[in-house]
């Protein structure tokens, strides 16, 4: 019916005290996100490097979400604070490098937010799906 | 029994009511204005719409009895909706009979003078096809 | 190499149901690492968690990854299992495809395959896990409790029976809290005040116990055995310590028609009050919206008045930093607001009230002194209606209401019924019920004796609209037994309002940490086996803050609550979290950027000698991470700019691998 139904490949960082668990939430209440969505967790949004965005997108990521507490509720008190300029500052490079903005965000999802943790990564998994493709960091040499 | 199974789907459909989430609360019924002039009240819709007893309903005098005020769709706890499944019960035996229960004319003649015009709208709405 | 075994959970059909366990666990075999791999039905039972260690044992494995539950559920089932072994227990990596997989995938082929990439990603993990060992850090033996009332006092008590130190901090300027108000309590019509209060003095009588009232947690740091909380001390304007409670200034203040919010408004206190006569601590508190003098330094009766010389009108709010090795959440309950339930004309008439204003009418130490009158012209109702489940059991998208059972109206609209035709035998009494719930001991005869001894008037449906007419309330409902309209001339109407959790619970939760459901109910670690403590570790739950509760529940909840806390603060000292950031000094340049982020101070310098390849040796500045104070957020990993820095159990190797194995 579709003619090109891909399937997009979604990396979302989880922080383990507020997102890791509002995805748990999601689950526990069965509410549906594309599978396209696979989680890492980290201690902390502060633990993402910039370098493991670079390295999902480079083998081939359509999009990458990090997800941490809401500021001010950080569980080390100021980590996604460190996540936001961070990631402000990389994502706007990724922009330049030709990476849509559309591919890359940073969301607050708390403990208590299972339903925004699912509508966050059905909204993201359906604009990164409208872009299509991610060819752009793709490494052919990381390709089996 | 298959008949009702279908009309019971094609109720549901028309009318985009569930009447599985309905708690049997009784307050559509409690809150219902024209509750005495029915034969059939707004809880009963529902449960025997899901039930599939729908051929009383058609038959009954409580289709024309409804206000369509949407009391009982404000006040359902659970969200309901009776007065839409009225209505859809409604719009079948209507479109069974293959013409309207009553003409404009007719709802004109037996409507009085202090009568709200808004009555009047719902009327046409409800009578006619 | 690591010798990696796999174990697959059904968990019961929860995963088995929408993922192809058998596919995964042979898809997983070939993976980098595994040289075993199976499933089983419940791999968190006995007899799994005997297969692992026998797998561990058969196949000289020395790395485990468990497809399963989330890692917040079993993570720490899976390492002591890896310890059983022989392993170390961070040897072990969890694939959390229940949560992140099968409940929220229905499809089986979507499910089974992202089951798989999670799997090939805790292989990829595990196959550079190292062993880690935990510090240990010492636990402050003082616990905290929030909330004062009939759960706090509780929790409070039984944790001070046991030889530690609490502190009750409650924001309203006596403790006692909603079962203070209440008239008697069901199934057994004993007299709230009379079980409750000798408790509260309990409380106020115990050494170990400390009791800020009128006051309010405003910071919480740290972590489980070291919690760091400041309490903010509200000014009450009245010099606690010195107060002896009379109640001379009480009567002598002028500023009377202030809306007493101990009897919900349905009488006036003074602007400096005492709630209720066994108030504890039983203090005046000067309400700074109704003083004249505090609002226009005009007045100053009670000053005058006050022979102890208690009275500070110059008191400032006061902040309080106290170390606690436990917190007990003890915010319990309001009834909803009834203000968008116009049908039931609660704004409207002042003869329809909730139960909780019908409590303090019945009460003899309320507002009427328990003469049942009703609030507009003080005749005695000759008909009352009770309406139950307003407002409960809701739609998910109905505005009004909550979508879950209050569990006590049921039972608290019994007891008032029973009460009015008890004392006034004359007056009518009709209870509209959807279903009456009665489960509990003593709680169905109790229901049954309202209607069979006690003549109450029990009816199958709802009342849908209530109408002020006259002196009377208009009350049509329906009664669906009958198949009938009823129209009664009421001259009471009582709501049963659903209960809500109180409004300072959820930026409480944001302070803690702690999760909670979308009814701003905290969720416990475990619905069933851990019901009383919150999945942030050293958070415990007490009463209505967890879900609707009657006393008794609130009571042996308390209990367990306080049983959990002093198991904890009998330790002396708790293992710590291995996985804290390390710094390889080979690498480290000794910028400093680590310690420019980290949040606890956990990063020092110190200057080091190396021997270099030309055999001269050179010292060099190098970051140390004192591992007891480092909470490991690797917040340092991504500042340091040589990539010297690294966190245990969340390498970047190991979140490069698990990019890896997503992105294949």
């Amino acid at each position: 019916m579709q003619v090109n139904e891909r399937k997009p490949l979604i990396v979302a960082f989880c922080c383990n005290w507020c997102s890791y668990a509002g995805a748990d939430l999601a689950g526990n209440n069965r509410l549906n996100y594309p599978a396209d969505v696979k989680i890492i967790r980290v201690p902390c949004s502060c633990r993402v490097n910039p370098m493991f965005v670079l390295r999902a997108f480079q083998r081939g990521a359509d999009g990458v979400i990090i997800c941490g507490c809401h500021p001010g509720d950080c569980h080390y008190t100021s980590g996604n604070y460190y996540t936001r300029r961070r990631m402000a500052a990389l994502f706007s490079m990724l922009n330049y490098l030709g990476i849509e903005k559309e591919r890359t965000r940073v969301e607050w999802v708390s403990a208590a937010e299972g339903a925004k943790f699912a509508a966050t990564m059905n909204d993201f998994a359906q604009k990164v799906a409208a872009l299509g493709e991610n060819k752009r960091l793709e490494d052919l040499r990381c390709k089996r | 029994m298959n008949n009702n199974k279908y009309l019971r789907e094609e109720l549901i459909r028309q009318s985009g009511v569930n009447p599985k989430k309905c708690m049997k609360c009784g307050k559509c019924s409690a809150t219902c204005p024209a509750y005495d002039e029915m034969e059939y009240h707004p809880h009963q819709f529902v449960s025997m719409v899901e039930s599939g007893d729908i051929e009383p309903l058609l038959k009954s005098e409580s289709l024309y009895k409804c206000l369509s005020c949407f009391a009982c769709v404000d006040r359902c706890p659970r969200g309901v909706e009776p007065a839409k499944l009225v209505e859809a019960v409604r719009l079948s035996a209507v479109r069974k009979q293959g013409q309207n229960r009553m003409s404009a004319n007719d709802v004109a003649s037996i409507l009085d003078e202090d009568i709200p015009q808004q009555l009047l709208v719902s009327a046409f709405r409800k009578y006619s096809k | 190499m690591q010798r990696i075994g796999v174990f697959v959970c059904w968990c019961g059909s929860n995963i088995a149901g929408s993922v192809d366990v058998e596919a995964v666990s042979q898809a997983l075999k070939n993976e980098p690492g595994v040289v075993f791999s199976t499933n089983y039905q419940y791999m968190c039972s006995q007899a799994g968690q005997d297969m692992i260690v026998n797998a561990v044992k058969e196949h000289k494995l020395t790395g485990i990854v468990v497809c399963s539950c989330s890692p917040r559920m079993h993570e720490a089932t899976f390492r002591k299992t890896a310890a059983a072994a022989g392993l170390n227990p961070y040897m072990v990596e969890i694939a959390n495809i229940r949560e992140q997989c099968s409940w929220v995938h229905k499809d089986i082929a979507t499910g089974t395959q992202k089951a798989i990439i999670l799997g090939k990603a805790a292989i990829a993990k595990v196959n550079l896990n190292a062993p880690l060992t935990p510090g240990e850090s010492p636990v402050t033996k003082r616990a905290l409790v929030i909330g004062g009332g009939i759960a706090g006092i509780q929790t409070a008590l039984d944790i001070a029976d046991a030889g530690f130190p609490v502190d009750i901090v409650e924001k309203n300027p006596t403790i006692g809290g909603k079962m203070a108000q209440l008239d008697k309590t069901f199934p057994t019509l004993d007299c709230a005040a009379c079980i409750l209060t000798p408790k509260m003095v309990d409380v106020a009588q115990n050494e170990n116990i400390r009791i800020f009232s009128y006051s309010e947690v405003s910071e919480i740091k740290g972590f489980v055995g070291n919690f760091d909380v400041t309490i903010k001390k509200n000014a009450r304007y009245v010099k606690e310590d010195v107060c002896t409670g009379c109640g001379a200034c009480v009567e002598k203040c002028p500023m009377k028609k202030v809306p007493n919010e101990f009897n919900l408004g349905m009488d006036n206190r003074s602007a400096i009050y005492i709630p209720f006569a066994q108030a504890v601590p039983k203090v005046a508190t000067i309400d700074p919206n109704a003083c004249n003098m505090l609002k226009n330094g005009k007045c100053g009766l009670c000053a005058k008045v006050c022979a102890a010389g208690a009275i500070d009108y110059t008191q400032k709010d006061e902040y309080i930093n106290e170390k606690y090795g436990a917190i007990v959440v003890a915010t319990g309950f309001n009834p909803i607001s009834m203000d968008k339930f116009d049908e039931f004309a609660y704004n409207q008439s002042k003869d329809v009230i909730t139960s909780l204003e019908f409590e303090r009418l019945t009460n003899a130490a309320g507002p009427t002194a328990g003469h049942l009158e009703r609030p507009s012209d003080g005749k005695s109702p000759k008909t009352i209606v009770f309406v139950q489940c307003v407002g409960s059991r809701c739609d998910a998208c109905n505005e009004k209401g909550k979508e879950y059972c209050s569990k006590i109206c049921c039972m608290y609209t019994a007891k008032h019924a029973m009460l009015v035709r008890d004392k006034y035998p004359d007056t009518d009494v009709y209870v509209f019920y959807i279903d009456v719930r009665t489960p509990g001991k003593n709680f169905d005869e109790f229901y049954r004796r309202a209607v069979e001894e006690y003549g109450v008037k029990y009816i199958k449906g709802m009342v849908g609209k209530v109408t002020p007419e006259g002196d009377k309330l208009k009350v049509q409902a329906s009664d669906l037994i009958d198949n009938k309209q009823l129209h009664i001339d009421a001259d009471l109407v009582v709501l049963a309002a659903a209960i809500e959790p109180d409004k300072s619970a959820r930026p409480l939760a944001t302070m803690l940490t702690a999760s909670m459901d979308t009814n701003d109910f905290f969720t416990e670690a475990h619905p069933k086996l851990r019901p009383v403590e919150s999945p942030t570790a050293g958070v415990f739950l007490s009463g209505a803050c967890q879900g609707p509760k009657d006393i008794p529940e609130t009571v042996s909840q308390a209990g367990a609550a306080a049983s959990k806390v002093i198991g904890l603060l009998a330790k002396d000292k708790l293992t710590g979290n291995p996985c804290v950031a390390h710094s390889n000094e080979l690498m480290c340049n000794g910028c400093s950027s680590c310690e420019r982020v980290c949040p606890y101070g956990a990063i020092t310098y110190e200057d080091r000698e190396f021997r270099m390849p030309d055999r001269t040796t050179k010292i060099r500045r190098i970051a140390i991470v004192n591992p007891a104070v480092c909470q490991g957020c690797g917040a340092c990993t991504v500042a340091c700019p040589s990539g010297a820095m690294d966190l245990n159990g969340f390498a970047s190797n190991q979140i490069m691998a698990e990019v890896d194995a997503i992105c294949k």
